[in-house]
């Protein structure tokens, strides 16, 4: 009897004291290597909002692939902000659910870009393998370490950073083919996420060399200990911009719109700037990125609007099904 | 003659010894199967969550979104497990009482969530109750949310626990055969006397068994569940999805202090099995002396 009634009690409370909402709660789906930079930009909002005479309200967050995350707001998780690692899969956003409006990119200043990063590699420490730049990555016997371009946004900006530059050296669009086709060859595990990958690399010790987001090298180099591992600099990389939309189609239903635009113009106040920064992320504040200058080396970066025309273009050219990704990866 | 028996007896003795030489064979390996791949990672697991201490261990488990996740996890396993013992009873008592048509496709249908992914059980709800789904929009009208929300989570759990409970009382509903059921009838019970009184006394054991295995797996399921969570941290993360999001977040004495937490609770749904077992062995004893 006893523990019929210790079950209902303990059933009845988390029934009673469960998931129930808060006065206000906002949700922002992101995407994997935010966690650590939202954590702390949460509660640097709230206080924010509170001190402008607002209630405090309950930041929600989801993570995971970029691309999967897309698909679950479609889906109807009903996020308030999205903050992904493209705008290619925001666009989805418009297209498949008209949740957003078309022109979402030209709400916010920096087309909707609050921070932006780059690949970079990740090696283990005294770089055995002797890992300068792109083209030691398709040599014979190197492990290659990215995610599923497919699920994972920091995947797509790896495989076009790797385009890119076959493209600059080598000079064709078939070259290039041939050189990410290599690449690939050379790829033992496909994780779904950026983290995964990370995970893959730095724990679980497989790989020579892992195909990362700056600010999640640096967060590895950070977590594990700079013992370990070292960050090298491709002559070129991509400027990757991950930017960040309010969900019009849930915002309105649930009435958070006004909190839910001020949180992301948050991002591009100061204090904003500066957690991005300290997350790693390169500041869109020219003033702010000054302070943090000596954190990020200079490289050549190709962007995704001039080089690539865009994730509209891009997007379907490579990643779609039958674009050039399915084509090296099935040709393997 | 006599040496053609000679010769039998001494090779029946070398088969004798061959049995024994090989179920100690067979007894040593199925111990060393069992702990190098159960009970060496249970101590990992242990291992790993009190590396720190117990203060990190607790710290761990007390957490906010620990605590919810636990919540989330026994509330869906709270409204999974009694809905499979309704249905699994029902479902053994139609297969084993009655001949139909159809029988055999229904006994294959409670096998088909052990034989389907766990994965696409979970896909199969989004495509149902997602916005793009087939109830999509009439859910979004009535701003009903079941997917990335509890029912959806439910639902999942619900979907890959179905057969635990039925599949262990077909069989022995169906060994017991109806006759003591008839003669209950005929001695003027009414239908809930006859099941309260005669079949369920019968299908206890089998029953609880039944009730065990769905309870603990409806706690540890990661994939369908995480198909259908959303990964809301602190409202829609189960236990398990909780510990793989601190294994990703570099925090492994947490994951896997959440993990042992999992483990705890198993190894106390065994005890309660063990229990229950003895209990009703001693009833029958007892039973058995009057």
């Amino acid at each position: 009897m006893s523990i019929r009634r210790f079950a209902l009690a303990a059933l009845a409370s988390a029934i009673f004291a469960g998931p129930v909402a808060a006065a206000e709660t906002l949700l922002n789906v992101s995407y994997d290597p935010t966690r650590e930079l939202y954590s702390e930009f949460n509660a640097a909002f709230n206080k924010h909002w509170q001190a402008q005479g607002n209630e405090a309200i309950t930041i929600q967050q989801s993570h995971g692939g970029s691309g999967k995350q897309a698909r679950a707001v479609i889906d109807g998780l009903r996020a308030d902000v999205v903050t992904l690692a493209l705008a290619g899969d925001i666009d989805e956003l418009y297209k498949l659910g008209k949740l957003i409006p078309e022109n979402w990119q030209e709400r916010l200043p920096q087309s909707s870009t609050p921070y932006t990063s780059t690949i970079v590699f990740l090696v283990r420490k005294g770089n055995p393998e002797g890992i300068k730049d792109w083209d030691d990555l398709v040599k014979p016997g190197v492990e290659v370490i990215t995610p599923n371009p497919k699920t994972s946004g920091g995947a797509r900006w790896n495989f076009l950073a790797a385009w890119a530059y076959a493209q600059q050296k080598y000079g064709s669009e078939e070259k290039a083919q041939e050189f990410v086709e290599k690449l690939y060859k050379n790829v033992p595990v496909l994780d779904t996420g950026a983290r995964g990958s990370t995970i893959t690399f730095v724990n679980n010790q497989i790989g020579d060399v892992l195909l990362a987001w700056e600010n999640e090298a640096f967060l590895a180099l950070k977590e594990e200990g700079g013992d370990n591992f070292e960050i090298v600099a491709p002559s070129l990389s991509i400027l990757a911009e991950p930017p960040v939309a309010v969900v019009d189609e849930n915002v309105d239903k649930k009435g958070t719109r006004k909190v839910a635009e001020a949180y992301l113009n948050y991002l591009y106040s100061d204090e904003g700037q500066r957690l991005a920064a300290k997350h790693f992320y390169r500041p869109r504040n020219q003033a702010i990125a000054g302070e943090f200058a000596k954190q990020f080396p200079e490289l050549k970066l190709v962007t995704i609007d001039k080089d690539f025309n865009g994730w509209k273009t891009a997007q379907p050219k490579f990643f779609n099904d039958g674009g050039v990704f399915d084509q090296i990866y099935q040709a393997q | 003659m006599s040496s053609v028996t000679l010769s039998a007896s001494a090779s029946a003795n070398a088969a004798r010894r061959g049995n024994v030489l090989g179920r100690r064979l067979l007894i040593i390996s199925a111990w060393l199967v069992f702990v190098l791949f159960l009970v060496l990672p249970l101590f990992i697991v242990l291992s790993e969550a009190l590396k720190h201490g117990f203060g990190t261990f607790f710290g761990a488990i007390f957490e906010p979104d620990a605590i919810s996740a636990l919540k989330l996890t026994l509330l869906a396993v709270g409204i999974s497990v009694p809905l499979n013992l309704v249905f699994g009873v029902a479902a053994a008592w139609c297969v084993s009482k009655y001949e139909f048509r159809g029988k055999s496709i229904l006994v294959t249908l409670i096998d088909l969530p052990f034989s389907v992914s766990p994965v696409i059980a979970g896909l199969i709800y989004v495509l149902l109750f997602g916005a793009q789904g087939f109830f999509g929009p009439w859910l979004r009208e009535h701003d009903i949310q079941i997917i990335f929300a509890l029912p959806g989570i439910v639902l999942a759990t619900v979907f890959v626990t179905v057969p635990f409970v039925a599949r262990e009382l077909i069989p022995l509903m169906q060994e017991q055969g109806t006759q003591e059921e008839e003669a209950a009838r005929l001695l003027g019970a009414n239908g809930w006397q006859m099941f309260w009184h005669v079949t369920l006394p019968n299908i206890k054991w089998g029953l609880i068994y039944g009730v065990v295995l769905c309870t603990a797996r409806a706690m540890g399921e990661f994939g369908a569940v995480s198909v259908v969570s959303g990964h809301i941290r602190g409202y829609t993360n189960t236990l398990p999805l909780h510990v793989e999001i601190l294994y990703n977040e570099y925090n492994h004495v947490a994951a896997f202090s959440v993990a042992s937490l999992l483990l705890l609770l198993a190894v106390f749904i065994l005890l309660l099995k063990q229990w229950s077992e003895s209990r009703i062995n001693r009833l029958k004893a007892s039973a058995g002396e009057e």
